[in-house]
């Protein structure tokens, strides 16, 4: 008993400074300047993209790693590259010079390019420029797509050079992993013949999702990126599964989208082929949505049941906001442990329906 | 809303990544880890087979090394039976060609006493009918001078071979 109490407080405490940072940030922005707490920029501040990575604050300096920015000016605009650093330290109204062009970061509370780096023309209006900055969820996702290479490949050259050696236990843990995917979610949807195209693709897809959702629950540096809560990646994904359903789909599937087995009145003026290749594309539309919206909402439930903390605070004093943290950090330890479920479970729908859509796609007719 | 539109630059940057990643672990990872764990999943089946045909064989074997074990046994036994019944036969044979020679030897005793007793009877004949003469020619002799005398001397003369003239 004893033991396990020692266990729990030990959790609590962790569990306690892994969310010291963002309470430090709050408080300090909050109380010096007398502003009221803006929740709506907190939640999406920490939820969304951002061109620095946040780390933590010491004595009001803020602790960053600072990311490239990229951009391209519209209409013929040059191309700049320079560190977040200067646009992400710039006070209210002021702008950063870089080459003749005037760059700020939009504020999240704004109504136009809310959080986006954005050119001030010289007339004073305002345009987005083509943004490919290496932003914190860009470095998100090569974490993950490195972690993914650093996990498996060991295990793949080991492999290669004993096929049929014992494997250890770092190789039966990748192979149950494998396994786990191949067995469970690829084999019972796919012809078997095909299992052998399709499964790398799958086998990825489910990885990145699965270790993209996992580091996106873990509150400090390296991981903490939003990956899969972010549409961006999502609309990658379900993108290739559109490409792996509709590129490699046999003539039958084509048959049965475009000349379907319904009366001739039904295709001739072509209904049933429209609805057919609607569906195609809302399929990985829904897998898209699905898997952003999910992750995204999680996310936000966690960081508002941070906010809890400080509007309470703001409201009925410190006392009450210590009261509220004791609540918020019981509620946020469920909600964290509800989302390491969710995180299997989206990498598992997400795989499992595109290899449903794959193999049927490959489905023969059956014999009549 | 803002939230709800890809960025083009995270699309570009997700797009590159994952298709390396992709790349890179279709080309050199799945395909060794699947092809490393269904190579082994076919040795082992395939182990199991020769072992359990190892297995069969042994069985053989051993079924074998029984029946010939048997077929010994059953040799051995039929060797003893027929030394066995050999030997009752030879026992009989030599019983029979003894008794044989006995019946033999006892017919040739029966008829040599046979003989001897013919011969005996033939002296003794003989010996009476010599007797007799012998008596009657003393009869014949006494019997000239007295006839009293002549009485008492054949008395006498019996008294004193009683035995050769009961013969």
């Amino acid at each position: 008993m004893k033991h396990v109490l020692k266990h729990i407080i030990l959790f609590l405490l962790v569990a306690w400074m892994s969310f010291a940072p963002t309470q430090v940030v709050a408080q300090d922005t909050e109380q010096p300047k007398e502003e009221k707490f803006d929740a709506k920029s907190f939640i999406f501040g920490h939820t969304g993209d951002s061109y620095c990575y946040h780390i933590t604050e010491i004595n009001g300096e803020p602790i960053c790693v600072w990311l490239p920015v990229i951009v391209k000016c519209k209409d013929g605009g040059s191309w700049h590259c320079f560190s977040s650093k200067h646009v992400c330290e710039l006070k209210d109204g002021e702008t950063y010079n870089h080459n003749g062009a005037n760059f700020y970061v939009s504020p999240i509370s704004a109504d136009k390019y809310p959080g986006k780096l954005v050119e001030v023309k010289a007339d004073g209006s305002l345009s987005r420029p083509f943004d490919i900055s290496f932003t914190k969820n860009a470095f998100g996702i090569f974490f993950v797509c490195i972690f993914m290479l650093a996990f498996f490949l060991p295990a793949a050259k080991m492999y290669k050079k004993n096929p049929t050696g014992k494997p250890n236990k770092y190789q039966g843990m990748v192979e149950w992993l494998t396994y786990m995917v191949l067995d469970g979610i690829i084999r019972p949807n796919i012809p078997e013949k095909q299992v052998k195209r399709f499964a790398p693709y799958l086998l990825t897809v489910f990885f990145f999702i699965f270790f993209a959702n996992l580091f996106g629950l873990i509150p400090f540096f390296p991981f903490s990126a939003n990956v899969t809560g972010n549409l961006s990646i999502t609309v990658v994904l379900a993108l290739l599964t559109y490409f792996f359903v509709n590129v490699f789909g046999n003539k039958h599937y084509w048959k049965d989208i475009l000349w379907p087995d319904v009366p001739i009145f039904l295709k001739a003026f072509p209904l049933m082929p429209i609805i057919e290749l609607i569906s195609t594309i809302t399929k990985p539309f829904a897998l898209m949505v699905r898997l952003f919206a999910n992750i995204l909402a999680g996310h936000i439930v966690i960081m508002v049941l941070m906010a809890l903390i400080f509007i309470i605070g703001g409201m009925y004093g410190a006392g009450m906001g210590g009261v509220m943290s004791i609540v918020s950090i019981f509620m946020t330890i469920f909600m964290t442990a509800l989302e390491l479920l969710v995180a299997y479970i989206q990498a598992y729908v997400f795989t499992i329906l595109s290899s449903l859509f794959i193999g049927m796609a490959q489905q023969e007719p059956e014999n009549e | 809303m803002d939230l709800f539109l890809p960025e083009s630059g995270l699309v570009i940057w997700m797009l590159i990544a994952f298709l390396i990643v992709f790349f890179i672990l279709a080309k050199v990872g799945w395909p060794m880890i699947m092809g490393a764990v269904e190579q082994r999943n076919a040795q082992i089946s395939d182990s199991l087979l020769a072992a359990e045909e190892a297995n069969n064989a042994l069985a053989g074997i051993e079924q074998k090394r029984q029946e010939t074990m048997a077929a010994a046994q059953a040799e051995q036994i039929k060797m003893m039976k027929e030394s066995q019944e050999l030997k009752t036969q030879l026992i009989e044979e030599a019983k029979a060609q003894a008794r044989q020679e006995a019946e033999k030897i006892v017919a040739d005793a029966r008829l040599k006493i046979e003989k001897e007793q013919a011969e005996a009877m033939a002296e003794i004949k003989n010996e009476v009918i010599a007797l007799s003469i012998e008596m009657a020619e003393k009869l014949l002799r006494r019997e000239l001078d007295d006839k009293q005398s002549q009485a008492d001397y054949i008395e006498q003369l019996l008294k004193n071979n009683p035995t050769r003239i009961e013969a």
